[in-house]
């Protein structure tokens, strides 16, 4: 009893000083051992591979990645909130003008069912597909049945890209299903016949079959010398010439080492 | 004499230590509350409130915000939810309440209130693996207003459940007593006098459900496929507000931010009806008896 009041005070000060403690730990990005990254979901993976082959050989540094999507990979790379921002797309004309590290090319395939006949498409006839132009699986080659196109949600890096690269002006069409994450997408595929839809080249799994696009196979090595159409940038974004550790992990991604860890997770490294 | 003191100071400063916990969550609430409506205000003037609200096009990359498929989206899955949750909700609130043996009410009461505690994620992920692919034997995708209410009446079926079960038990033994005693067999005074003097809590049980039914983004927009359109059937897909917001969240900026914070305004709204409905009808319970 005679304990209680301290108690009693003890946890008053403590629940109005904890809040402040979490504030001021979440403040600790400006250290110097220690890099933010955080943007594209496409980059996530190979960008969390690449920050640990780095601290590997660099024991005292600390490489926090973190998702969002390019749109917020860019605005907080502009705001300073991380040190390198990642976008899996060009930056608009709108956005903020970032010094951009390319880091990779990554290859956009167009998917389906692994039952669906129809083994290559044309780039207009993806478009016209995704517009709702060519609704039936019979129209391109295949079984007389409808097509069901599954997207990406808007804003989605790999959308942007597919939009810019085969859409153009044109809409994805507004009864179109959109899943927002590319484990969805494949999961949603693979376990639907008539479906098609598209996806980054790092997320290929078995369970679905990729087209060819204007006759050219979706794989790594046509991505790299070119031929394969649909093939989007990957880059790591800095504010201003990156410095000390900056600089350290990203000349570490682009070096050799890097690049080899980009290839071994499906992307098509830069040098 | 120190412990008479310290017995007198907690005493005293505990209804600060009570006040300091209501007041925390009133401002908690308060600040969700002009948060979200300081950043979806923008939206709000900039698309203009008729626009937003009755638009048919969701297209953020050209600045079209309408969010009418959505609402309908959202009352679609919640109706298609309720139809089938409260005769089950209902039915089941019946048997928990007159007709199981206590033995068997042990066992079940417990598996229903087990239910609420599950994470919405893996109703979503029950609802891809079973109801999707089941609904894509019928027609089209599989993703669809159907699958979404089913999911969603697995979700609210406990609530409906408990909160049924818990105002027939209140019923007054004497109704039941007085029914019986004139004659009426058990289900006649189920049907006749159990239920109708029960009605107001059964009704706050649905309402309560609505609220949870039309909240639920995540198990959602695992089901229903987002298409934003207003549907025409049950198998077609489409999208609800809270789903809406979170499809999109992660990769917003600017205009199209304002707009899902505006959805959010649009809910916020939508729920804060549902539950004046829900405290009225829960008061009124509460006169009767």
């Amino acid at each position: 009893m005679k304990e209680a009041p301290k108690k009693f005070i003890f946890i008053i000060v403590a629940s109005l000083l904890l809040p402040s403690f979490l504030i001021a730990g979440c403040g600790g990005g400006g250290l110097s051992d220690t890099v933010t990254e955080s943007g594209s979901t496409t980059v996530q993976p190979v960008a969390e591979k690449l920050a640990e082959a780095f601290k590997a050989e660099n024991p005292d540094a600390t490489i926090i990645i973190q998702g969002g999507g390019s749109s917020v990979g860019i605005k907080s790379c502009n705001d300073d909130t991380v040190d390198i921002g990642a976008s899996s797309r060009e930056l608009k004309s709108d956005e903020p003008n970032l010094v951009k590290h390319l880091l990779a090319r990554d290859g956009i395939a167009i998917i389906t069912h692994p039952s669906n006949p129809v083994a290559g498409l044309t780039k207009e006839q993806v478009r016209d597909i995704f517009t709702g132009k060519i609704a039936k699986w019979s129209q391109v080659g295949g079984e007389n049945k409808d097509i069901y196109v599954i997207a990406r949600e808007e804003g989605s890096g790999t959308r942007t890209a597919f939009e810019e690269m085969v859409m153009g002006k044109e809409l994805i069409k507004s009864d179109a299903i959109l899943l927002p994450f590319n484990g969805a997408i494949i999961m949603a595929v693979s376990n639907t016949p008539q479906a098609i839809g598209f996806i980054s080249f790092g997320y290929i799994k078995n369970s679905v079959e990729t087209l060819a696009i204007d006759g050219v196979a979706a794989t790594a090595e046509n991505a790299k010398n070119g031929t394969y159409p649909i093939i989007r940038p990957l880059y790591f974004l800095t504010k201003n010439q990156p410095t000390g550790l900056v600089k350290d992990f990203i000349d570490f991604c682009l070096g050799p080492e890097g690049q080899s860890i980009v290839a071994a997770e499906g992307y098509i490294p830069v040098s | 004499m120190y412990r008479i003191v310290s017995r007198y100071f907690v005493d005293r400063n505990a209804k600060y230590l009570v006040l300091l916990c209501a007041s925390t969550s009133f401002i908690i609430l308060a600040a969700i509350a002009i948060f979200t409506l300081r950043e979806g205000l923008p939206a709000f003037q900039q698309v203009g409130l008729f626009d937003f609200i009755f638009g048919t096009e969701w297209r953020p990359t050209l600045d079209k915000f309408g969010i009418a498929p959505m609402i309908v989206g959202s009352l679609a899955v919640t109706f298609g939810a309720m139809i089938l949750a409260i005769p089950l909700g209902v039915g089941c609130a019946v048997l928990l309440a007159e007709v199981a043996p206590a033995k068997v009410r042990r066992f079940l009461r417990p598996a229903v209130e087990l239910l609420v505690g599950i994470p919405s994620v893996v109703y979503g992920l029950v609802g891809i693996l079973l109801v999707v692919p089941t609904i894509r034997q019928i027609a089209g995708t599989g993703y669809s207003v159907a699958a979404g209410a089913l999911v969603l009446m697995a979700m609210v079926l406990p609530t409906v459940i408990s909160i049924s079960e818990d105002s027939i038990r209140a019923v007054p033994r004497i109704y039941k007593e007085g029914s019986l005693a004139l004659g009426a067999t058990h289900w006649q005074t189920i049907w006749h006098v159990m239920i109708p003097a029960a009605r107001s809590g059964i009704v706050a049980s649905i309402i309560l459900g609505i609220g949870r039914a039309i909240g639920e983004a995540m198990a959602m927009i695992m089901v229903i496929g987002n298409a934003v359109q207003i549907p025409t059937s049950p198998l077609d897909s489409t999208r609800t507000l809270a789903g809406g917001i979170a499809v999109e969240i992660a990769y917003a900026g600017g205009l199209h931010e304002n707009a899902l914070f505006a959805i959010g305004v649009v809910l916020f709204i939508l729920i804060m009806i549902i539950n004046s409905f829900a405290l009225i009808a829960m008061r009124r319970g509460r006169e009767r008896t």
